[in-house]
């Protein structure tokens, strides 16, 4: 059965890598419903989040093939309820008295004024930004972007974190050993 | 403003030598012990070709005539001799040109290395002559690829790349050179590498999963081992052996496994899949347990992987770890490169004797060898039949390397082929590439010059490669050159009987004077169409120093039997 992964995947920061990363999807034929890619906050390691719907076999083979790909450090695979998940988007509408009551009760930063639109940044879960996309459109959206989802794991450390312990751990043993 | 969370350490520079872009090139494989590369110049290559001539006496450069068999030709040279393969080509078509033997060197887990030449770094992106986006295309075919577009950058990559295409489960690697980085100057230095922090190609053993395995072992009554090419790439022919004779269990083999156990062992049973042997694929059903070792469960050995060994456990050696759970679910999982872990496995089971269990597949041979082997090997019917082709070869050759194209030939050579040595068949497995035969059995040659190649091949596949004849010639390769003749696309044609009603669908060919292009190409020709001239055929072409053409004008309509119709269980697997 379809069900909801997001895929946090770690990499060295090389040209054309994110390309290696979504052939593994094109390849299977699996969409990808949302993707975001920045530096994380180890040196030089970039950290992709990716959103698809799938079954849970299927995605746990695609993170494998994912992870073999020579330039990517670690993929981990969570479920929804695994993780904090947040989106960002913006509006840009018509001014109207009906909006700003919406931006109150909706608690929208306002980014932008101008005589004829107004333009509205709100953080929050999908559904949130889809709900006010709704209530904003009977008074004009002209435009409207929304960044993909960025998540963060619960559990404490980054499981990267581990995975860099041994890569490191062994690295220092090759040289003591005089393999490198 | 600071755009980045990380700040930058210079690091010290030291006195070294200042080389070309092209001679680092040259000099880099040097220092990887390359001997042999296969190529094709062109104009984004010209400044590699330049530097590499002074280096003449150091390095043998094969010049192929077409690059797809300069790719070809290189993966002979690495699955005959365990090392990487090296081809530099040419950039936009000589690039492309590759891209078959790169796919096919992907799924049959070959080591190779390609260098391609790409246009000037400030033409990138212009659609400049020649310039086509290399990076992109051979994403999907290959393990590793990158572009360096400065000198200095050359060594690292090339270290880089050998590491990557040797180590773990092997494939190809491309670094594509700008011309302004063959032509620039930097200072030379080799490092070899042998650590990336991304890439960690040895999975850690694991010692549950050796405990798990060896108590499943221990307890099954039925086991069969599945001997993949994981053992030939990792050097574990002893460790299989060792393991096979402690345990008592029957082993068959996937195509490219052939030769990792000799074919006279005693506990061999034979070949898997759609036309292997009637024993692993009828009892597969009867299996408690399945040791696979090195192999991959590809569709041509599982049929419906949904009926694969339904009454067995499973145990997967394996160094990929993308490749447990992938089709069939392994209950344990041993990751690992099979030397490391085959031994582990063998040191702690019992000594066991599974003989009668082996007689099972003993009376399924002898079913098998009444009702296909002694009919397709024999002096039978009025015309020559690949069977028996291949059986006359094989006794007259022994131990040579047998290379086979892809279709009837490839099928009737694995089967009746006898091998006693690993490393000694080649053949394309995965991808399936007809035209590989010629140029993969040119590299096998020039591996191992101390060894016979018996090249097998069809009208049909000759025809795709057949130009290379010039290399034989240019570059005295002595391939023995079998070509089965039937006038056919045999395989198609076999299916166009058998599944499409004798629609035989653009699979004849009206062929050329095979004698006037072996004569053409200065190579030693003889024909043979009956059963009494063809010992004497296969003698005349042992020999004959050098190459050979052989050309055998074979039955018209032979099919290859047994066969496991696709898609279906093994077991449903046809003798007629």
């Amino acid at each position: 059965m379809e069900k909801e992964f997001i895929i946090t995947i770690f990499s060295e920061n090389t040209v054309g890598l994110l390309s290696q990363i979504t052939t593994v999807f094109t390849q299977r034929n699996i969409n990808i419903e949302s993707i975001t890619a920045s530096e994380s906050a180890l040196k030089g390691i970039y950290k992709h989040t990716i959103m698809v719907k799938n079954d849970p076999e299927k995605v746990a083979n695609l993170v494998k093939q994912i992870e073999k790909k020579v330039d990517v450090l670690k993929a981990f695979c969570y479920s929804p309820s695994e993780v904090v998940l947040q989106e960002l988007a913006l509006y840009k509408v018509q001014r109207s008295r009906n909006v700003e009551e919406l931006v109150r009760k909706h608690n929208v930063r306002i980014l932008d004024i101008h005589d004829d639109y107004i333009v509205l940044e709100k953080t929050g879960h999908r559904e949130e930004i889809v709900d006010l996309y709704h209530m904003l459109k009977p008074y004009g959206i002209y435009q409207f972007v929304c960044s993909g989802q960025i998540a963060i794991i619960k559990s404490k450390r980054e499981l990267l974190d581990e995975y860099l312990s041994y890569v490191n751990e062994k690295h220092k043993r090759m040289i003591e050993n005089n393999e490198i | 403003m600071k755009s980045s969370f990380h700040t930058e350490v210079e690091t010290p520079k030291k006195d070294l030598p200042r080389i070309s872009g092209s001679e680092a090139v040259i000099r880099s494989f040097l220092a990887e012990g390359v001997e042999t590369i296969f190529g094709y110049p062109g104009g984004a290559i010209i400044p590699v070709y330049n530097a590499l001539y002074d280096y003449r006496d150091k390095i043998n450069h094969i010049l192929v005539r077409h690059e797809q068999c300069a790719i070809h030709a290189a993966q002979g040279y690495a699955r005959a001799t365990g090392r990487t393969g090296v081809c530099i080509v040419t950039s936009g078509p000589g690039a492309t040109n590759t891209v078959t033997g790169l796919a096919d060197a992907l799924l049959d887990s070959t080591p190779i290395v390609l260098i391609s030449g790409q246009v000037a770094s400030s033409t990138l992106g212009t659609d400049a002559f020649q310039e086509i986006n290399f990076i992109e295309i051979t994403q999907s075919v290959t393990k590793w690829n990158c572009q360096v577009k400065r000198a200095e950058d050359i060594p690292a990559a090339i270290a880089k790349a050998f590491y990557i295409a040797s180590t773990g489960r092997p494939g190809p690697v491309v670094i594509d050179i700008t011309k302004d980085a063959q032509a620039g100057f930097a200072e030379f230095e080799y490092n070899p590498v042998k650590f990336i922090r991304s890439y960690q190609p040895y999975p850690e053993v694991d010692n549950d999963q050796i405990m798990e395995a060896v108590r499943l072992i221990n307890f099954a009554r039925k086991p069969m081992a599945l001997i993949g090419q994981g053992v030939i790439l990792g050097g574990a022919e002893q460790e299989l052996k060792e393991f096979l004779e402690k345990s008592g269990i029957p082993a068959a083999s996937t195509l490219l496994g052939l030769s990792a156990l000799p074919t006279d062992h005693p506990q061999y049973v034979g070949m898997l899949g759609m036309h292997g042997n009637y024993g692993p694929n009828i009892k597969n059903k009867d299996c408690d347990l399945l040791i696979a070792i090195g192999m991959r469960f590809d569709d041509r050995v599982t049929g419906d992987p949904s009926n694969f060994g339904i009454n067995a456990k499973v145990i997967h050696l394996e160094i990929d770890p993308a490749e447990v759970n992938k089709i069939i679910y392994a209950d344990v999982p041993v990751l690992g490169d099979v030397k490391q872990t085959l031994p582990l496995i063998t040191k702690h089971i019992s000594k066991k004797d599974h003989s009668e269990w082996l007689n099972e597949f003993r009376v399924c041979y002898n079913i098998e060898r009444e009702d296909i082997i002694e009919p397709a090997i024999a002096r039978r019917g009025p015309h020559l039949r690949m069977g028996e082709v291949v059986d006359a070869v094989s006794k007259e050759f022994d131990d040579a390397i047998l290379v086979t194209d892809v279709g009837q030939q490839q099928m009737f050579a694995s089967r009746y082929f006898r091998f006693k040595q690993s490393r000694s068949i080649i053949t394309s497995g995965g991808l399936g590439t007809m035209g590989f035969g010629l140029p993969a059995a040119i590299g096998a040659k020039i591996g191992t010059p101390e060894r016979e190649v018996c090249l097998f091949v069809g009208d049909g596949g000759l025809q795709m490669t057949l130009q290379e004849l010039g290399t034989i010639y240019q570059s005295e390769v002595g391939v023995k050159i079998i070509l089965m003749n039937n006038g056919f696309l045999g395989m198609v044609r076999q299916w166009q009987e058998l599944f499409y009603d004798k629609r035989y669908s653009f699979t004849e060919l009206t062929n050329p004077d095979f004698e006037f292009i072996a004569k053409g190409n200065h190579i030693p020709y003889r024909m043979v169409d009956k059963h009494e001239d063809l010992a004497d055929a296969v003698k005349e072409m042992h020999q004959t120093k050098g190459a050979f053409l052989l050309e055998v004008r074979v039955e018209r309509e032979e099919n290859v039997f047994p066969m496991v119709p696709a898609g279906a269980p093994v077991t449903d697997i046809r003798l007629e």
